[in-house]
């Protein structure tokens, strides 16, 4: 890459060419060879980049499958088969799909417990936090959709239990699953719809709120376990001191990252496809059929803890709707994170006791709940369930208070890191 | 701070941990012991479905040239031994038995065996098949333990004999409790050369539903090793462009 300080392609040739047409050489450095991340990212840096990576594959396979698969009532479930038997790889870029929706999950909430364990939504990155957030509900709008193609018997029942939930707003409620629907129960037509949603209108929106995500992230720069700027301290070149550039070392690093992931992924995708039915559920190999129930219905695990809080809220006043308005609540509240959190140091390892047990309950919550989600609701886990959402809406709404009188550490002016 | 990575790994693998032990859920049934490796077990499974079950049970996802080569059953074979409803070998299984009829006979038509392992589970299966009773309150004269009520004959009944379920009597009032299974009147088979057809039954099913279950795992192992190495190589590459960051 022949480049001069002032940052303009010199020499000839057809790099020089497309530069004074396209700033493709300034985009490459702003974005990756001279951004300069913090240099020390620990491991729940990581999940970012490995995102990218299952979206990608997402998008790659998901085309593929488009090229066998077909959108009907009648046809999808066989060609699903179809797809797994006479397809050459078909089977290899199925499991590689339906792998990859759970490892979605997996990744995304890691990342974002990252930032919510170092602050990484506080000012100013409120807006790169918003970003996330809608890029998670277009995901879950993504795997919903996704989850009826297949069109076997726990599609079937898991979209007429969600698209129900819309059922309970008062007054306009049937008609608006109706709506959706588009007929009066879960139909060809809604398989249809849900299928052009999948494949065309949630791959754009998703796309366009990654690019939206990056680019907040790169105006503002990233944040790091330590929760400080590294802004504040430049060199007198303007490069930050604890700053190294993205590409090689964050390239190099997520390569490795990159290789730890695959080993898992590969593990389950080779020799658990299904996860013990967690990944690929039983009733789910039978194809959809209206007049049978499954005997248990559930979600797939990464929609349980919510599906857990929307059991747990008993109906009264003759509606259900209070479940599904703490369901949405649950998800609503993320959003205000840079608001609700009034600590003075952003990250937990500066934070006090409180928040850190908060931060714990928090995490715990949201594990104990997608349990109870998977679990038919007897025994003790209607009990465990509004115990936990309890605690999880605690977390959230006693945050202005707990997080401004806990007791803090000083903040240090330069990252903690060990050189190698 | 390498205590402190150690300690977020463990928080993440405390976070994974309970969907990991999750993973094996649902009813308990004994080990159907199935080998898919075992292609002399496949292959007696082949030939007991297609005499046993294919004449109600369609298996409409299989094509017979498929197994035939999965199975390395020549061609000839297959035609003469196993192709009851079709002369094409690229044909998939189809039931003789008209849906119509099979519910004017039975209440339901059989389902298709294509997936049945994967949406029951192979030892769920397995149980089912050693599993029937003599029941005179059933039309078909047999009850089975495991699907209460089915609407299946026992079809293998000259080879395992009837056997007849002995119950506890009941402590609370309801259900009365299985105990254990007599066989008063044997088959042709001995019991353990019956769980053995079973197994081989099952294990053809297992097969049937998942055609590519040897290959995927054969070829999983040679992209685990390869994803070890280049993650070796990753990691040194990693460290040599770290050492200069102080």
């Amino acid at each position: 890459m022949a480049s001069d300080n002032s940052g303009t392609p010199q020499g000839g040739g057809l790099w020089a060419w497309i530069n004074a047409r396209l700033p493709l050489d300034k985009m490459l450095k702003e974005h990756v060879t001279e951004y300069y991340a913090p240099k020390n990212f620990n491991l729940w840096y990581v999940f970012g980049a490995l995102s990218l990576v299952v979206l990608v594959n997402q998008l790659v396979t998901g085309i593929f499958l488009t090229m066998s698969y077909k959108p009907s009532a009648a046809e999808a479930f066989a060609s699903v088969e179809y797809i797994m038997r006479d397809v050459d790889w078909g089977w290899l870029i199925r499991y590689m799909h339906s792998t990859g929706a759970s490892a979605f999950f997996i990744v995304v909430y890691l990342h974002m417990f990252r930032a919510l364990m170092y602050g990484s939504y506080r000012a100013p990155r409120e807006l790169l936090w918003i970003f996330g957030m809608l890029i998670y509900l277009a995901l879950m709008a993504e795997a919903f959709m996704g989850y009826l193609l297949p069109w076997g018997n726990m599609s079937y029942w898991g979209a007429q239990v969600i698209v129900s939930l819309f059922g309970t707003i008062p007054v306009i409620g049937d008609s608006l699953a109706e709506w959706i629907k588009g007929d009066y129960y879960i139909s060809d037509i809604t398989l249809n719809r849900f299928f052009a949603l999948h494949v065309i209108a949630i791959p754009l929106i998703l796309l366009f709120l990654v690019v939206s995500h990056i680019l907040a992230l790169h105006e503002v720069g990233s944040n790091n376990p330590d929760g400080i700027e590294i802004k504040k301290n430049k060199d007198a070149k303007g490069v930050p001191l604890d700053g190294v550039k993205f590409h090689p070392y964050y390239t190099v690093k997520d390569t490795y990252a990159l290789g730890v992931f695959l080993i898992v992924f590969c593990s389950i995708l080779f020799f658990a496809p299904t996860f013990g039915g967690m990944f690929l559920e039983a009733p789910n190999f039978d194809q959809a059929n209206p007049m049978q129930t499954p005997p248990h219905i559930a979600p797939v695990w990464y929609f349980t803890p919510f599906y857990a809080m929307l059991r747990a809220v008993p109906s009264f006043l003759g509606t259900q709707v209070w479940g599904v308005l703490v369901m949405f609540g649950a998800i609503a509240l993320l959003f205000f994170l840079p608001w609700l959190d009034r600590s003075p140091v952003r990250s937990v390892r500066y934070k006090g006791p409180v928040t850190k047990i908060a931060l714990g309950i928090f995490a715990l919550s949201f594990v104990v709940l997608g349990y109870c989600g998977m679990k038919p609701p007897q025994g003790i886990f209607p009990l465990l369930a509004r115990i936990f959402t309890c605690l999880y809406f605690a977390f959230f709404l006693l945050m202005p208070w707990y997080s401004r009188l806990d007791r803090t550490k000083p903040v240090p002016d330069r990252v903690t890191y060990d050189a190698h | 701070m390498r205590i402190k990575t150690f300690a977020t790994l463990v928080v993440a693998a405390g976070l994974l941990l309970p969907l990991m032990t999750l993973a094996n859920e649902g009813e308990s049934f004994p080990h159907a012991g199935n080998d898919p490796y075992n292609q002399a077990s496949l292959q007696r499974g082949a030939r007991n479905f297609m005499n046993y079950c294919s004449g109600c049970h369609s298996a409409k996802f299989v094509r017979y040239n498929r197994l035939a080569k999965d199975l390395a059953i020549p061609e000839a074979e297959l035609r003469a031994n196993l192709m009851f409803t079709s002369d094409k070998p690229a044909d998939t299984i189809q039931s003789a038995m008209p849906a119509q009829d099979a519910i004017k006979w039975f209440g339901v038509a059989p389902p298709d065996l294509s997936l049945i392992t994967r949406s029951r589970g192979t030892d769920h299966v397995y149980a089912y098949l050693m599993s029937f009773y003599r029941d005179a309150s059933r039309p078909t004269g047999v009850n089975n333990t495991v699907l209460v009520g089915t609407a299946m004959p026992h079809v293998l009944a000259d080879l395992q004999g009837v056997q007849t379920a002995v119950f506890k009597t009941a402590a609370v009032a309801g259900a009365p409790e299985f105990e254990k299974f007599e066989l008063p009147q044997p088959g042709v088979l001995s019991p353990e050369k019956y769980a053995e057809f079973v197994r081989d039954t099952v294990n053809f099913l297992e097969y049937m539903a998942e055609p590519i279950q040897t290959t995927r795992r054969d070829l999983g192992v040679w992209v685990i090793l390869f994803l070890m190495l280049f993650t070796g190589f990753a990691y040194l590459l990693y460290k040599e462009f770290w050492r200069d960051v102080r």
